[in-house]
């Protein structure tokens, strides 16, 4: 593949379990994706589907069960990370809250990882502190402020500063906007953004809203149950979801447009509830609430189809014998 | 512009200290609505003082030591002495003056060689939850736990000898685990907060990780469980002492006076009564000031 070569993220069918009293809980199973450098991959999934155990395997919190991960071409999983690697990615958690320790000022928060991969001389950190504050739109005094002190929208801002002091090409965002009301969720993403320009910096974009995706990604790769189940550029998908799952969340993100109301495939409404991680149903994990449930699907799980170049979805209705199936729907479509 | 720079910084202090001052007040508005936590303040700070400057406010600063007036023993409490004379004609307001040092001297030395490694060893053990160093370490610790503590530190001083030196040594053994445990507690649950995952991901050494980001989050509650320590291991001392083990005659312990004072009971009851009540005095002021101290920092963790 092309995208191969330039890619800075590949991870590559990687597995997390856990061991439960209750039994193995197969969190992130089988899953593969690249992110390419100061791109921007938007990870999907309702609550449980992995998004946070992928996210934590990347970073190296949790060792993978198998699987491997490369960074800049190297494999790094199941390996100790060396310091570059740890200083070149960094994690925005899901709660500002608990990021941040709420016994540290802004500027014992901000100084220790400026120390720590020496970015600056000693001197020169009380500076930088500033500039970092600047850079996501925050006062500059704000470097005597305490967690205690700030709003939850003014957290997270410190948080992205926090990574983004180390310069890393890599930052994963785990739901950075969950905990925020509508209007500071705007700004962060606009920050986001406007920082990703500046700094070229790839971003890992995770978050179980997919109206949000729109704005922000490039491409877009949606988890159901441990599994992706799609992956695509933001654009097409918006345009035309291929696994039922997709086309279900999507049927249900409210639109703008009468256009785009037209585009949504007719009553796709979700049956029954998700089912537990541990209880996994045989076959394609889906298949029990899915509306075009094909015999096969209780019994195989669905393999990675590439539709193109950009697209991959993991489902039993498109295997090769039913190619005719996506021409049909195309035309509809069109 | 350099000059610029250092007003704006000046201008920050100013701001920061008005913060804590803000903060301060707070804590002191919380901590004096209950008159009980003011009133434990105000007998650990007489306690304090008059430790302190025992030698210029005990009327009689040699009864502390051995000496003898007979022309002066066993009077009872009067003008004279306000507490009344011993078997061997000395002051004993003096003498319990002095005792207040010992038992803070006793409190202030057990606490300040059992907390530091109790603490360690529980930041470590917590942080490590569930592997093999918090189960060691934790073990361990059960064992002195497990351990009546009278009995230990009895055992202790009487292979070794009876003194001060030996007993505070038992007290500090059996003490250290209750610190272990209070931060253990702590630090297995803060250790999966965002902020110590943080320190992880970026990097930081484990001490970096144990010392500024966990430990700071234990102070307040350290802080409160000293302060109600102080009390019991004042108890545990005066009772070492009561029954022989700990200070011996003539070291001005509070514990040794009401032991040797039960000998004339009730005839001279005030060799009995006034160390005893300087024990309550002293514990209780502890006890009252640690309480309010954990409402208050409770509190302000929220
Ligand atoms: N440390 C763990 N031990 C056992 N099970 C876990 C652990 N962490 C996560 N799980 C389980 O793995 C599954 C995936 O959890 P995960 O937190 O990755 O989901 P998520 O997509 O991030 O959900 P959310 O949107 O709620 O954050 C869940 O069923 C969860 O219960
Ligand atoms: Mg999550």
């Amino acid at each position: 593949m092309v995208q191969e070569k330039k890619s800075l993220l590949k991870v590559n069918n990687l597995q997390k379990y856990f061991t439960t009293p209750q039994g193995i809980v197969k969190a992130v199973d089988d899953v593969s994706f690249a992110v390419a450098p100061g791109e921007t991959l938007g990870l999907v999934g309702e609550s449980g589907s992995g998004k946070t155990t992928a996210a934590f395997t990347i970073i190296g919190a949790y060792q993978p069960t198998d699987g491997s991960i490369y960074f800049q071409n190297k494999q790094i999983s199941g390996k100790k990370r060396s310091r570059e690697l740890k200083r070149n990615i960094q994690i925005v958690f899901q709660d500002p809250g608990s990021s941040l320790n709420p016994r540290q000022s802004v500027r014992q928060i901000l100084t220790m990882p400026l120390k720590l991969h020496n970015v600056v001389p000693a001197a020169e950190i009380g500076n930088k502190i500033q500039e970092l504050l600047e850079l996501v739109e925050l006062p500059r005094d704000f470097i005597h402020k305490h967690p205690l002190e700030l709003g939850e929208g003014e957290k997270q801002s410190v948080a992205i500063a926090r990574a983004l002091s180390v310069n890393p090409s890599l930052i994963v965002l785990d739901e950075p906007t969950s905990a925020l009301d509508v209007s500071m969720q705007a700004k962060i993403i606009k920050l986001l953004g406007n920082l990703q320009q500046e700094f070229n910096v790839a971003y890992i974009f995770i978050t179980h809203d997919l109206s949000l995706m729109r704005n922000v990604a490039s491409r877009v790769a949606i988890m159901y149950l441990g599994r992706i189940c799609e992956i695509a550029r933001a654009a097409d998908f918006f345009q035309q979801p291929l696994h039922p799952y997709t086309r279900m969340l999507i049927s249900s993100v409210p639109v703008v447009s009468e256009e785009e109301e037209a585009l949504k495939p007719p009553h796709y409404t979700s049956q029954g509830e998700i089912p537990s991680p541990v209880n996994m149903p045989t076959g394609c994990g889906f298949h029990p609430r899915c509306p075009e449930k094909l015999d096969i699907c209780d019994r195989q799980i669905p393999e990675s189809l590439a539709i193109d170049n950009n697209r991959q979805v993991f489902c039993h209705l498109y295997r090769k014998d039913q190619e005719q199936k996506i021409a049909d729907s195309t035309l509809r479509q069109e | 512009m350099n000059s610029k720079k250092t007003e704006i910084s000046a201008d920050y202090k100013k701001k920061n200290w008005l913060r804590r001052k803000e903060t301060l007040q707070r804590a002191w508005y919380k901590f004096s609505a209950n008159i009980l936590s003011v009133v434990g303040l105000i007998i650990v700070i007489a306690v304090i003082l008059l430790a302190v400057f025992a030698p210029w406010v005990a009327p009689h600063p040699d009864h502390a030591g051995a000496v003898v007036d007979f022309t002066a023993t066993m009077q009872s409490p009067g003008a004279g002495n306000l507490m009344g004379t011993d078997g061997v004609g000395r002051d004993l307001l003096s003498r319990i003056i002095f005792g207040f040092r010992f038992s803070l001297m006793m409190g202030l030395v057990v606490i300040g060689l059992a907390a530091p490694p109790g603490i360690i060893l529980g930041l470590i053990a917590g942080y490590y939850q569930g592997t093999k160093i918090d189960t060691a370490i934790m073990r361990f610790a059960d064992i002195f736990l497990a351990v009546p503590p009278l009995i230990l530190a009895m055992s202790i001083t009487s292979v070794l000898s009876p003194n001060i030196f030996n007993a505070m040594l038992a007290v500090t053994l059996m003490w250290w685990p209750w610190y272990t445990r209070l931060v253990y507690g702590l630090a297995s649950s803060l250790q999966n907060e965002y902020f110590v995952q943080s320190a992880e991901v970026m990097g930081a050494s484990t001490p970096h990780i144990l010392f500024k980001e966990i430990l700071p989050n234990c102070i307040s509650a350290i802080f409160t469980k000293i302060t109600l320590d102080m009390g019991f291991v004042i108890i545990i001392g005066a009772s070492l002492s009561f029954v022989g083990l700990g200070a011996q005659p003539p070291t001005p312990d509070l514990g040794t006076m009401v032991a040797d004072g039960a000998k004339y009971m009730p005839d001279q009851w005030w060799l009995t009564i006034f160390p005893a009540l300087a024990i309550v005095f002293v514990v209780l002021g502890f006890n009252l000031l640690g309480d309010g101290l954990r409402d208050v920092l409770a509190v302000e963790e929220v």
